[in-house]
């Protein structure tokens, strides 16, 4: 039974941490309606920019994730502008290729870190990786406990620019109804480019999260894939609050599975719970 | 040129094919291009049987990988267990390669774009997730294979694959062609160009994509099942490795899906090309070109290779040459 806690409460901070890596996905896909699989690709590659900066200047992977957040926002506007000029704009056929499309930057984004890196797993260090914390029969890493607090907090800050701040409203209406903006003399596809670079700009903080929890190698993507498409559809597309409670279950899910059955299962358990929630609402999942 | 007269050439050009191959299996005697070959020629089978659904029906399968391990560890499997012969095996692996596709079918279907892309990813993790802890078949670590004597005519066991993998290409082909002309091929199109619209006018969609589901799963695992012959050896991140999905998507994007010969065109140049580069740089290099060519493609020759050409031959609409 406390064994069974101890997976629970590890669970749910791993359970934010998901939703931290699946809240940029929340808003390229849930909201702008982007194929964007190459998500968790980005994500590895944020991991391995904190990893050479941690190495090289033995600088903070938090701050090395928040130095490599603007690199991300210009990543990201770029990517969202190639995306809208071929696929979109022209329209016929976009949804094959668009797909095709991102799966194929996923992939070279894959080959071009094992180029670099080598396909040897890499970590980072810091002062907080290594030690952790009793609370009478529990052991928590540090690691986790840093990751869950940043993570919370990068989630909460997200949901609260969408929903206050007059850009956040704006992407939110553009995701609601493109047509009635442009009417109103704004410029949707803007807006949705900003969106898209805000979407992976978190990748930067979110990256440098995935190096401090566990070591990444490079094709790491590949199971976060099914984790954050996970989160973001079991969320309810472009629900910023339901992508904190979809991750929660999805962690805790995990943690149990692995406390239970064993590491050699972990991969599967996301992938399964999608095509769940997939194969019994689809419905309710399909578009808006 | 009117169909039938098509049909002739095409069978004409495949019985020239097959007379090739097996001639060059009886002449030559460097093993080299028989290995490099192969691989072209399990492409190619890949490239077509990918674009049944991929390219007709417009759903993008990413569980190629899938289909193709569950193809070898078939095949291992009913090796480990009775000494099939290969035939056995391949056979084998076809059946459940399109039960496998029924399955999928039944449980996908339904989703459109990226959910079904996504949800084919899923099943090859899930797969692979439970060969890599079933022991009979060597779990994680793989397993060994011991090739059996090879037969008459052949005098060695790559060449007589050479030819078994250009006779399951040429099945996949045949079968590609016949279904871009018949009535399911048309079903497929209509249903990718607009799935409201043709169920509403009677195309009965699901069975249609059921049954293109089932062929290209069947052929998928086929390809695969002499695979663990050829390495001599079968472990799950192998045979389950993403990059067949990435071949088999590419090839058949860059070479064009509107007409079978496409991914055809697509596997040879692409496959040749990794080829060379695997020998002469590395194999890391080799999928980063065909990614880059892939999304090259996708972005700047929506139609492919055969998009290109088309201009220049009249391929008409009905995507005869």
């Amino acid at each position: 039974m406390d064994l069974l806690l101890g997976a629970v409460v590890l669970g749910v901070l791993l359970g934010c941490f998901y939703a931290a890596v699946s809240v940029g996905l929340s808003v390229a896909f849930g909201l702008l309606d982007v194929p964007h699989v190459a998500h968790p690709a980005f994500l590895v590659l944020a991991s391995y920019g904190v990893f050479q900066l941690n190495e090289s200047y033995d600088i903070d992977p938090l701050l090395a994730g928040l130095a490599i957040t603007p690199l991300f926002f210009l990543f990201g506007l770029l990517a969202y502008r190639v995306y809208y000029e071929t696929f979109e704009r022209r329209g016929s056929d976009a949804g094959v290729r668009g797909i095709a499309f991102f799966f194929g930057i996923a992939f070279i984004i894959e080959v071009l870190i094992i180029l670099q890196f080598g396909v040897d797993q890499r970590s980072v260090s810091a002062t907080y990786i290594g030690k952790s914390w009793r609370f009478g029969e529990f052991r928590i890493p540090i690691r986790q406990l840093v990751a869950f607090a940043v993570a919370l907090a990068l989630t909460v800050l997200l949901a609260m620019y969408l929903s206050k701040t007059f850009m956040g409203r704006a992407i939110r209406a553009v995701a609601q109804d493109e047509e009635a903006l442009r009417l109103m003399g704004a410029n949707p596809v803007r807006i949705k480019q900003f969106a898209f670079g805000i979407a992976t700009a978190v990748l930067g903080i979110a990256g440098a999260l995935l190096i401090i929890v566990a070591p990444v190698e490079p094709t790491l993507d590949r199971a976060y894939i099914g984790r954050t498409f996970c989160v973001v559809v079991m969320a309810g597309l472009g629900s910023i609050s339901g992508t904190l409670i979809a991750a929660i279950i999805l962690g805790v899910a995990e943690s149990i599975v692995l406390t239970l059955f064993g590491a050699s299962w972990a991969p599967a358990i996301s992938f399964a719970m999608l095509l769940g929630v997939l194969a019994v609402r689809p419905q309710g999942l399909l578009g808006r | 040129m009117n169909k039938r007269s098509h049909s002739i050439a095409f069978w004409a050009a495949v019985a020239v094919f097959l007379v090739a191959v097996l001639s060059m299996t009886q002449i030559v005697r460097n093993e080299y291009p028989f290995f490099a070959g192969y691989v072209i020629l399990q492409f190619i089978a890949l490239a077509v049987a990918w674009s049944i659904l991929g390219g007709y029906a417009g759903y993008v399968n990413f569980g190629t990988n899938a289909f193709f391990g569950v193809g070898v560890y078939t095949a291992v499997a009913l090796f480990k267990a009775t000494g099939a012969p290969l035939v056995v095996q391949i056979a084998a692996a076809a059946v459940v390669g399109m039960t496998l596709g029924f399955g999928v079918g039944l449980l996908t279907l339904r989703m459109r774009g990226i959910f079904f892309s996504i949800a084919t990813i899923a099943l090859a993790i899930i797969i692979e997730t439970f060969v890599m802890n079933w022991r009979f078949v060597g779990g994680a670590a793989g397993i060994q294979i011991q090739r059996p004597p090879v037969m008459a005519p052949f005098d060695s066991y790559v060449k007589m694959l050479f030819f078994v993998q250009a006779v399951l290409a040429v099945i996949a082909v045949a079968i590609a062609r016949y279904i871009q002309n018949s009535r399911i091929g048309r079903g497929l199109q209509a249903l990718r160009d607009d799935e409201l619209a043709a169920e509403c006018t009677g195309v009965p969609t699901l069975r249609l994509k059921l049954v293109a589901c089932m062929t290209s799963g069947a052929l998928i695992s086929a390809a695969g099942a002499p695979a663990a012959m050829y390495l001599q050896y079968a472990d799950p991140s192998s045979a389950f490795n993403l990059s067949y999905s990435v071949s088999a998507l590419a090839m058949a994007l860059i070479g064009g899906t509107a007409h079978w010969i496409g991914p055809v065109l697509g596997a040879i140049l692409l496959g040749s090309t990794q080829q060379l580069l695997a020998v002469t740089i590395s194999s890391e290099v080799n999928v980063l070109v065909l990614g880059i060519m892939l999304v090259l493609f996708v972005v700047g020759a929506p139609k492919g290779i055969i998009g290109l050409l088309r201009p220049r031959y009249r391929l008409r609409a009905g995507g005869k040459p």
